[in-house]
């Protein structure tokens, strides 16, 4: 690398924002059109309630996050362009987000292992260079501090509940532990924005989702999974088969009907 | 509904300086989960800053059928009512 490159180093481009924002926006986004397939089917009509209200601050946060993209790209796309005139390899998304809800369990174990890392990745946002994005994230944490009360009462609640319960969440932790690895790695882009001072410095992450994660599997009655090196990676828009259908009902009315409102 | 699941009285405080008003009930496993439950329906629209939950079964209510013996004396005594006094407009919420 050269000198010149290196002393612009921490200089950031117009891509590599809206790269990074497209990250944070994706996994919102996909997390919260799943937890929207649970609405008429939650356990419950207070369950169905709650996880209604999770996924609204989830698609909250995506519309934010992609707005800012949008003004930052500067060609015209809206939040809503993004959101539905995007195919699967342009999102950005953390694998974990797109995992099908299977059972009740695994819903939970999915939103606790991605709160953990939405809630440490935008309580340090809030000090983030990209002033827009820090006050995304001032508003973001309150809500994902929620979010993980709900999910991890839950992990504990099912984890040390009955032998079914137990064996499910622990069967749903089996699965989806290795989607962890990706949103704690960090890799060039997440490393440049560090660098940068916009996104959290390396290996922050991993220490604090860690502490918190463990702490409540603990609590949960449940073994914390080995370490698995994860070979796609969401966030380069190498994604598992979930997302395509994901996507393809969530876009269906605004491509079948361009423009439409009610 | 889950058999296990025991009904909550919710309360909702509406504003600082106010009381806590009964707003409805629900169902939950325990107590975190009833603020949790109460919180998302009851409080989605701003309704509160404060809630609070009570075990149905801890509500010791009046029986209906004393109903004339601890109400129907109070009314014929309307100068209990504070209307024979001017309230000053600064006094709030009474």
């Amino acid at each position: 690398m050269s000198t010149a490159a290196e002393a612009g180093s921490a200089e950031v481009s117009r891509a590599e924002r809206i790269e990074y924002l497209l990250r944070l926006a994706d996994t919102s986004l996909v997390a919260g059109q799943r937890l929207g397939e649970l609405l008429g089917h939650g356990p419950t009509l207070e369950e169905d309630l709650a996880l209604g209200n999770i996924s609204l601050d989830l698609i909250g946060q995506a519309r934010l996050l992609l707005a800012l993209a949008g003004r930052i790209e500067d060609k015209g796309r809206d939040e809503d362009a993004l959101a539905f005139r995007r195919d699967a390899p342009q999102f950005r998304n953390m694998s974990l987000a797109e995992q099908p809800n299977e059972d009740f369990a695994a819903t939970i174990v999915r939103q606790c292992l991605l709160d953990a890392w939405q809630l440490e990745t935008y309580e340090s946002l809030t000090g983030s260079r990209e002033e827009a994005l820090a006050d995304i994230a001032h508003k973001a944490v309150k809500e994902c501090r929620y979010h993980w009360r709900f999910s991890a009462g839950w992990l504990v609640r099912l984890g040390d509940g009955t032998e079914e319960s137990h064996a499910r969440v622990s069967a749903a932790l089996g699965a989806l532990w290795r989607f962890t690895d990706e949103l704690l790695t960090p890799d060039a882009l997440d490393a440049h924005m560090a660098v940068c001072g916009i996104g959290p410095a390396p290996g922050l992450i991993r220490e604090r989702w860690d502490a918190r994660v463990s702490a409540v599997l603990a609590e949960a009655k449940l073994q914390k999974p080995p370490h698995q090196h994860y070979p796609w990676h969401g966030k380069r828009g190498v994604h598992s088969e979930h997302l395509g259908h994901l996507l393809t009902e969530m876009q269906f009315l605004p491509r079948t009907y361009p423009g439409v409102t009610w | 509904m889950n058999e296990d699941w025991v009904l909550y009285e919710v309360f909702i405080r509406s504003r600082s300086g106010l009381e806590h008003k009964h707003v409805g009930s629900l169902h939950a496993a325990d107590a975190r989960m009833a603020i949790e439950h109460a919180r998302d329906a009851y409080t989605r629209r701003q309704e509160g800053v404060s809630i609070w939950v009570v075990p149905s079964s801890a509500i010791v209510a009046s029986d209906p059928g004393e109903a004339e013996a601890l109400f129907e004396p109070a009314r014929d005594k309307v100068y209990r009512h504070p209307t024979f006094y001017a309230i000053p407009d600064e006094v709030k919420n009474i």
